[in-house]
């Protein structure tokens, strides 16, 4: 256990942070740029067509992923808000308060995609389905969460209360998983599940587990790259900025 | 001082701020009355549409009651300095809330349960369902003044914290608002509602515990700002 307590300490040190952060968001939109650029052009040009949906279905390439990542983002939110609250970092404050606009963005995707993949399947831009209604109410608590934080002066503050919220906020987020199951309705059943097969062919998950792959790093890649900046605004009165700032002047 | 004493003195203060100003009691009474009231002028007057709707009608109605309400929860105590009291008190900080919020919600939401087997009666509800209708709004009216202190705390101290506070609690009353209509549909249909009457009240346990330990955590946080 020695060396995670370490990496944990390491990590929570913005000084330390802004420097791997560096690093770490090179690496990953190293990562996410390839995968993204393959899995695009795999899933729209080369994966077989739909027997039922024809080509319309590749919209699913985007729409699948960006429904995944926005989930989990809430999920990672929650957490750093419970490590921020718990231990006072000033690193997971951060990282929630920059977890929420990325987050609402997919979202957003998610429901734009799934509305233009609705027109040509069910017949209907919005249908009241309860996971899409899901996705919304996701959304307003992205919107919430942003909103909470930007309307206090003190940062400390703010970074605690969204961090409360977005813990009471996961509550929502089972019922966004299970309402499948807890409603019947015109959306189909979940994609990906982990104990079963897919029920798609190798040709056609094989490009969306790659464009998974890619949102995943890219998520993480954008978050890094914005914690980073807003640590170092918070941080500007600090001797570590002081110095970076003295060595990269000319 | 133990805690029932301690949740004594927090009821009687309450209930005498209560009837002394109780225009804070009756507001969102005559609010719930009046939006439940524009429904049959803007969509119809037909009573099957009336029947059809009258659920959700009273259940959003109640909703947006307990919304403009909740700003008062917090506000007065805070500008009177009776908050920084209570948070440098020894009483732990979670079972006052928790007391605090159960009798506004007694003295709030209690007037508007019992005034909605008359809306239900104005908007075509079948006499059958009222029974389901107040057992719903029992067990969702506690669980909404739960989760909005959460909200209430978290936007005590800011300026236009009411828009914020709407933003914040109602997408975390889609649950109580899905399950109740249901059970009120179920009624209308006659097929049984106990399960749905069931997870309102798991909603409503859940929050019992939750939400004071939160809107205690929050006090703390604006409290500071």
């Amino acid at each position: 256990m020695g060396w995670l307590a370490t990496w944990y300490h390491r990590w929570a040190s913005p000084p330390w942070f802004y420097q791997m952060s560096g690093r770490w968001t090179r690496g990953l939109m190293g990562l996410a740029l390839p995968l993204l650029c393959v899995g695009t052009l795999w899933g729209l040009a080369f994966a077989p067509a739909d027997y039922q949906q024809g080509n319309s279905f590749r919209i699913i390439y985007i729409h699948v992923p960006a429904a995944m990542v926005a989930q989990s983002g809430y999920i990672l939110m929650a957490s750093a808000g419970l490590v921020g609250l718990v231990w006072r970092l000033k690193v997971a404050d951060v990282v929630l308060r920059n977890c929420a606009p990325i987050g609402a963005a997919m979202t957003f995707l998610a429901l734009a995609t799934g509305s233009i993949w609705g027109k040509p399947t069910w017949g209907a831009w919005w249908v009241w389905d309860a996971r899409i209604t899901s996705m919304l109410v996701l959304l307003m608590l992205y919107l919430g969460v942003m909103g909470l934080g930007s309307a206090f002066r003190n940062e400390q503050a703010a970074g605690r209360a969204s961090a409360i919220l977005a813990l009471v906020g996961v509550v929502n987020i089972p019922i966004i998983k299970y309402s499948v199951e807890w409603w019947y309705s015109l959306h189909q059943p979940a994609t990906f599940r982990l104990t079963e097969k897919p029920a798609m062919p190798v040709e056609m998950w094989a490009p969306l587990l790659v464009m998974v792959l890619g949102f995943y790093a890219f998520f993480g890649a954008v978050l890094l790259a914005r914690s980073r900046v807003d640590l170092l605004d918070r941080e500007r009165r600090s001797r570590w900025v002081r110095s970076l700032v003295a060595e990269h002047a000319i | 001082m133990g805690l029932v004493p301690l949740a004594g003195l927090i009821c009687r203060r309450e209930w005498l701020l209560a009837v002394r100003s109780p225009a804070q009691v009756l507001n969102p009474l005559v609010f719930f009355v009046l939006v439940i009231a524009m429904f049959p002028l803007g969509i119809s007057p037909a009573p099957e549409v009336l029947a059809r709707i009258a659920g959700g009608v009273i259940w959003v109605a109640a909703l947006l009651a307990v919304l403009l309400s909740l700003e008062s929860l917090f506000r007065e105590d805070r500008d009177e300095g009776v908050l920084e009291q209570l948070l440098v008190s020894p009483h732990p900080l979670p079972f006052v809330v928790l007391v605090k919020v159960l009798v506004y919600a007694l003295l709030v939401g209690g007037p508007l349960v019992l005034m909605s087997p008359v809306l239900g009666l104005m908007l075509s509800l079948p006499p059958a369902t009222y029974g389901t209708l107040v057992a719903a709004l029992l067990l969702g009216m506690p669980t909404l003044f739960l989760l909005g202190s959460v909200g209430a705390a978290l936007t005590v101290g800011l300026r236009r914290g009411g828009l914020l506070l709407v933003l914040l609690v109602l997408p975390l009353y889609v649950p109580v608002l899905v399950f109740a209509t249901a059970a009120v549909d179920a009624a209308q249909l006659g097929m049984p509602v106990r399960g749905h009457l069931a997870l309102l009240g798991a909603l409503l346990a859940l929050m019992l515990v939750v939400a004071p330990v939160a809107a205690a955590g929050a006090l703390r946080v604006t409290s500071e700002e």
